[in-house]
């Protein structure tokens, strides 16, 4: 069932395609089914693949599937095809998995919006590319998928086009990312001219012809790529503002698949990264983690809280990555999918039952009006505050066990990190679903919550229920219960995966330590914002609830001396590029008239250009003088 | 046989049609220029032919004779349009386009 | 003095590797007699329906040959006079298919302008015989027959646009200087068979290759080469014998401009590898040099001319010389490679220039094209304006289209064999006409076009389907070229004697 492997990306591009024709005939809600239907077809055959592959030996689990030669000049030979191995296969599951979902949750939440079969168009668009970015056999068609996805959030972001905001952090989204792009490419390049190959299949076992310092270099570059797609410091500033898409965007592009596409380049790189390498990941990750936890303490807005979050939890895979810990950097990965997607699309709902209304201020005891929404969200908290059972209990741990390993202070700034996230997540849920109603039905502002439609509960209780049992796959403790780690340790045969070493009674010992930590943070949480026993007043600086003021820094030195840099640029490019060019254009013009006499309508003067032509042929040949 | 001045004057006729061709007025004079270096190519070919004793030269002759007649058709019929909207063939006054 | 003719014997004909001629020519003897027999009128689809089914018919004949040829070599019939080999059934097939679009193009143009349509399907067909004939030749005789059925058919359908002046001067200018081209051939022709004795190209290569040199003299053989070339390069619109092009492509009706800018520029390039860089390959020290400079020279006049213009036909007419360069950097190149690319070329070429001219020929008005009547096309025919938008990019050559891949095989053969100066001034010139095509690209997407006030176009269902067609052409061939760089590399010229 391998061959199957074209269908994953083939039905969401049909889908596309079969909306750009006749999406507005179709309209709503048969567009939204449409793209629904093949979201989950593609998940269908995603499975499928899943069952063939196990169906081969451990170590001869890797398939190619080459459509034709994309690129066959040279020595820079590029295949348009696809790579299924335990890594792609298991991003691709929770991608169309979750992707299905949210399809599905989306024709509730795009109700009534006029663009509404316009915004399935790039949400299937989206998931082609996401999975032609992990199924790509080589860093060309990865490439691809990697602008595709960077197209649609752009697009998304800015799908409200006509709000000053949405329209503003599309372009910073995409100004931000051509950094990471600028990384990736030239990463990309200097693979390609040191061991001549692009594809991943090769660049396992030629990796280790890298030197120590090439190597590095283009680890580091491969690194700047994925901390602009996975906003990592000091590229995270378009992702809160991204926040201004619609939810189920936020959910799916801005929470589980897109931003975790720099995990997966890296994890799927990993034996290009060295050692050296691995520390300046695992330094931007923690500080990331610690820094974006941080500015979530203060946040107001449901989503801005969720989306600092985001962040923060991907700099917890970067930090597992730069430890080593592959395995738990995807698991970490698609628990996350699970349960931030869960955390988005209830706040999608909340925001829907509360008519468009974000700030939690103005929310409070909706837990009794919108039940589902309610228990579901409560689960997904306990999943990220590092729960246990839930499953980012396990993910997190391992995680934690990894940094600790690599290095103690990491540990520390995880650990600080974990207690700031169940602290910041709980004040959300006390916030919104408990304590006083601060919204009224009557006055200026009338407000009617109410539970969702079952198109936007049933992703809630899917998600819920693989947020509470996702830790299932990885469960640390019988060694055989390992699932992912076995299933994925192929993937890692060129590189150095990280074993832990650390023994039973220090494993069990950081546990205990962490869940302590997330029941400290929920306990401050619950005394402050639902006993209210803890003025709250010096809980929400201003210093965090504007992250450190980074982003305003980043606009004054881009809009202040930055500004002038540009401008400097920009002149030289209006009168030296330009002038160049358009004095190039007036040379051509003035040549063009010069010849133009020879145009002269009359036969007989074409008769001599072929005559004197002609003439001046035969001389050369006979003389080898014109 | 006189290989060579036959050639000349094939050479000679040749030159003579692209003369005409580049010096008359007259699209009909024009035609004729070209039937004159066609059949400048047919001295040459026969000649070869017989230089190499073989017929295909003769041959070739023949097709020659032939398309140029179909030719000259096709051209007295181009004429004949442009005389009936004009009243005139001069190819010097078709200029409408240039440039 | 001359063998004695006592007894003609008939050579040996493979009737089923001329298939296609045949099908193509009853086809237009079935369009002639069918309409003029009849009592009643035919509708003119009746013309359009035998064209397109006799070319589609030569096509598919033609890859069934092509598989014979795959599998048992290439072979040669009517005494070596006709060559089956994959590079004249790969022009078997462009050429059909070249056909095919013109015809149905031309359905909706030939009513509007009230022209006769069995005349026109007709001389298509003849015409396409001719560039076929062009294309198998074995020696000079056919390749002259098949020249001048193609030209003559050429000479009236420039001419069909009568009645209108600039139809007139087109097809004076045209037919003139194509005979007094024609007549250079000729001589050059009378030439090399003077020199060489005989008119089989196979025989020509063998006593010219240095093996047996048996060429005497060599001069008589040089200038005929060097009118040969004067011929072809007239043919394919090469600088500076490209003169008549502009004049003829204006005056003429769009789809039999498409026509010739696309079969007859193809059936020229197809003569010109045939005869002068296979058959005298020997010689390529003589025309190498020569065929690089007439291709800057087109490069260079195409690009320049084509921004003087202010009329999108011209502009197209000057831009088809620059293509006429570029795929002569493959042909000067003389080696595998370099006829590949250039055999990509011609094929990625000709659906860009068809697609080109059957936009032209909607947008089409009484009294020229020029570029203001573009402006705003986006707004009232936005998929047209996208269409046309794709061949003009990919005529610019930019990537993911055909124009590209085209572009870039060229220039690589020419990297090959070493020539940098050609390969350079290609890429520069491709920088400097991008500008022209972007221009008629940024007038039709222009935003504050007043475009209240413009007739409405009709885009009959054919002229859709063609354009459709060749813009789906231009961008698979753009994104995945393998396919098609394997066929031209499958039909690079091989002379071959005998079954």
């Amino acid at each position: 069932m391998l061959e199957l492997i074209w269908l994953v990306p083939a039905l969401p591009l049909a889908g596309f395609l079969t909306l750009v024709a006749f999406g507005r005939r179709l309209g709503e809600p048969l567009a939204g089914w449409l793209a629904t239907a093949a979201a989950g077809g593609s998940f269908i055959a995603t499975v499928l693949v899943f069952i063939g592959l196990l169906g081969e030996d451990g170590h001869s689990r890797q398939f190619q599937q080459v459509l034709f030669d994309w690129i066959p000049l040279g020595s820079l030979k590029v295949e348009a095809g696809f790579l299924v191995d335990p890594l792609s296969i298991t991003m691709a599951l929770f991608i169309t998995g979750v992707g299905s979902l949210i399809h599905l949750y989306s024709i509730g939440y795009m109700h009534g919006d006029e663009k509404f079969s316009k915004f399935f168009i790039y949400l299937n668009l989206f998931l082609f590319s996401m999975l032609m970015l992990v199924f790509g056999n080589n860093l060309i068609i990865t490439f691809l998928g990697w602008e595709g996805v960077g197209a649609c959030s752009y697009l998304l972001i800015s799908f409200w086009h006509t709000r000053e905001s949405a329209a503003v952090a599309g372009k910073k989204a995409f100004v931000t990312n051509r950094v990471g792009d600028w990384g990736f490419m030239v990463g990309t390049f200097l693979l390609w001219t040191t061991i001549g190959t692009v594809t991943y299949a090769e660049i396992g076992p030629a990796a280790h012809a890298l030197t120590s310092t090439t190597g590095t270099a283009v680890s580091l570059l491969f690194l700047v790529a994925a901390a602009g797609k996975s906003a990592q410091l000091p590229l995270y500033v378009w992702l809160p503002d991204a926040m201004e898409g619609p939810t189920p965007v936020s959910a799916l592009i801005h929470a589980a698949t897109m931003v975790t596409s720099g995990v997966y380049l890296l994890v799927r790189l990993n034996p290009v990264l060295t050692d050296d390498a691995l520390t300046v990941v695992a330094i931007i990750g923690a500080a990331t983690a610690l820094f974006a936890a941080l500015s979530a303490v203060a946040q107001h807005d449901i989503k801005k809280v969720l989306a600092y979050s985001t962040v923060s939890q991907l700099g917890y895979m970067f930090l597992a990555i730069g430890s080593g810990a592959y395995v738990a950097a995807i698991f970490h990965v698609i628990t996350h999918a699970f349960f931030k997607a869960l955390l988005f699309l209830g706040s999608g709902s909340v925001i829907h039952g509360m008519h468009d209304e974000q700030d939690m201020r103005k929310m409070g005891a909706l837990r009794a009006l919108m039940p589902i929404t309610a228990g579901t969200f409560i689960v997904g908290w306990l999943a990220i505050a590092g729960v246990p059972p839930f499953s980012g209990f396990w993910s997190k741990d391992e995680i934690l066990l990894a940094a600790w390993e690599k290095s103690p202070v990491l540990w520390v700034v995880g650990l600080v990190t974990a207690l700031l996230t169940a602290y910041y997540m709980s004040r959300q849920v006390f916030l919104v679903f408990f304590g006083e109603a601060r919204w009224s039905e009557e006055g200026d502002h009338p407000v009617h919550p109410h539970e969702s439609p079952w198109t936007m509960w049933v992703p809630l209780a899917v998600l819920a229920v693989a947020a509470v049992a996702g830790g299932a796959m990885n469960l640390p403790l019988v060694a055989d219960w390992l699932v992912l780690e076995h299933f994925l340790e192929p993937v890692f045969e060129h590189g150095h995966l990280h074993h832990f070493t650390s023994s039973t009674g220090t494993k069990v010992g950081l546990a205990v330590v962490s869940v302590v930590a997330g029941l400290i943070g929920i306990s401050f949480a619950a005394g402050a914002w639902l006993l209210r026993k803890i003025s709250t007043n010096k809980l929400e600086p201003e210093f965090l609830e504007n992250a450190m003021y980074v982003d305003a820094a980043y606009a004054k030195v881009v809009g202040g001396p930055g500004q002038k840099g540009f401008d400097m640029f920009a002149a030289f490019d209006s009168n030296v590029v330009d002038g160049a060019v358009n004095g190039a254009g007036r040379v051509v013009q003035m040549v063009g008239r010069f010849i133009q006499p020879a145009q002269s309508g009359y036969m007989r003067q074409y008769a001599i250009g072929i005559a004197l032509g002609g003439l001046a042929l035969v001389i050369w040949l006979l003389t080898g003088v014109v | 046989m006189l290989v060579n001045q036959f050639l000349l004057l094939g050479a000679f006729l040749f030159c003579t049609g692209v003369y005409g061709v580049l010096a008359r007025r007259n699209a009909v004079m024009v035609l004729m220029s070209i039937e004159l270096m066609l059949n400048a190519v047919n001295i040459n070919l026969l000649t070869f032919g017989y230089l190499h004793n073989a017929v295909s030269g003769q041959v070739f002759a023949l097709f020659i004779i032939a398309v140029a007649a179909a030719e000259v058709a096709v051209g007295l019929a181009i004429i004949l349009l442009i005389y009936r909207n004009r009243a005139s063939i001069n190819v010097d006054e078709l200029d409408l386009m240039r440039g | 003095m001359f063998a004695q003719l006592t007894q003609f014997e008939s050579p040996p004909v493979d009737f089923f590797s001329l298939t296609p001629l045949f099908i193509l020519v009853g086809g237009a003897v079935v369009i002639m007699l069918v309409t003029s027999l009849s009592p009643r009128p035919i509708p003119g689809w009746f013309s359009t329906a035998v064209s397109v089914a006799a070319s589609a018919g030569a096509a598919v004949v033609a890859m069934v040959l092509w598989n014979d040829v795959r599998e048992s070599g290439p072979y040669s019939t009517v005494s070596d006079a006709i060559g089956i080999d994959g590079f004249s059934l790969f022009f078997t097939v462009l050429v059909s298919l070249g056909v095919i679009a013109t015809a149905l193009v031309g359905d909706a143009y030939v009513r509007r302008e009230h022209i006769a349509a069995p005349e026109f399907h007709a001389l298509l067909l003849t015409a396409a015989t001719g560039a076929i004939v062009m294309a198998s030749a074995n020696d000079l005789v056919v390749m002259f027959i098949g020249l001048e059925s193609l030209s003559i058919g050429l000479y009236i359908l420039a001419a069909m646009q009568f009645r209108r002046p600039h139809g007139r001067e087109a097809a004076m200018k045209y037919f003139v200087l194509g005979a007094f081209s024609s007549a250079f051939l000729l001589y050059g022709i009378a030439l090399v068979y003077g020199t060489t004795g005989s008119t089989s190209l196979i025989v020509i290569r063998e006593r010219t290759s240095s093996l047996g040199a048996m060429v005497s003299p060599s001069e008589l053989l040089i200038v005929g080469i060097a009118l040969l070339l004067v011929g072809f390069a007239f043919k394919v619109a090469a600088a500076p014998f490209h003169f008549w092009a502009p004049d003829v492509y204006e005056g003429s009706g769009s789809p039999v401009s498409g026509f010739m800018a696309s079969v007859a520029k193809a059936a020229a390039f197809a003569g010109l590898l045939r005869v002068v860089v296979v058959a005298l390959g020997a010689n390529e020290g003589d025309w190498a040099v020569p065929l690089a400079v007439l291709s800057a020279i087109s490069i260079i006049v195409g690009a320049v001319m084509a921004i003087t213009q202010n009329d999108v036909k011209r502009m197209l007419a000057f831009s088809s010389v620059g293509h006429a360069g570029y795929i002569l950097v493959g042909v000067q190149a003389a080696t595998a490679e370099g006829m590949s690319s250039a055999l990509f070329y011609l094929f990625a070429y000709t659906f860009m220039v068809i697609g080109s001219f059957a936009v032209v020929s909607v947008i089409g008005w009484d009294n020229g094209h020029p570029i203001e009547r573009y402006e705003g096309l986006a707004k009232r025919r936005p998929w047209l304006a996208g269409a046309f938008t794709v061949f003009l990019l990919a005529q610019a050559g930019v990537p993911m289209t055909a124009g590209f891949v085209a572009k870039f095989l060229v220039i690589k053969s020419a990297v090959a064999e070493e020539i940098y100066w050609l390969a350079i001034l290609a890429m520069v010139a491709s920088v400097i006409t991008a500008f022209m095509y972007l221009r008629i690209v940024m007038a039709m997407w222009a935003r504050d076009a007043d475009v209240d006030d413009a007739p409405r176009l009709a885009v009959a269902p054919a002229t859709a389907f063609v354009v459709a067609a060749a813009v789906a052409i231009t961008l698979v061939y753009g994104i995945i070229p393998d396919s098609l760089i394997e066929f031209t590399r499958d039909a690079v010229p091989a002379l071959v004697a005998g079954n």
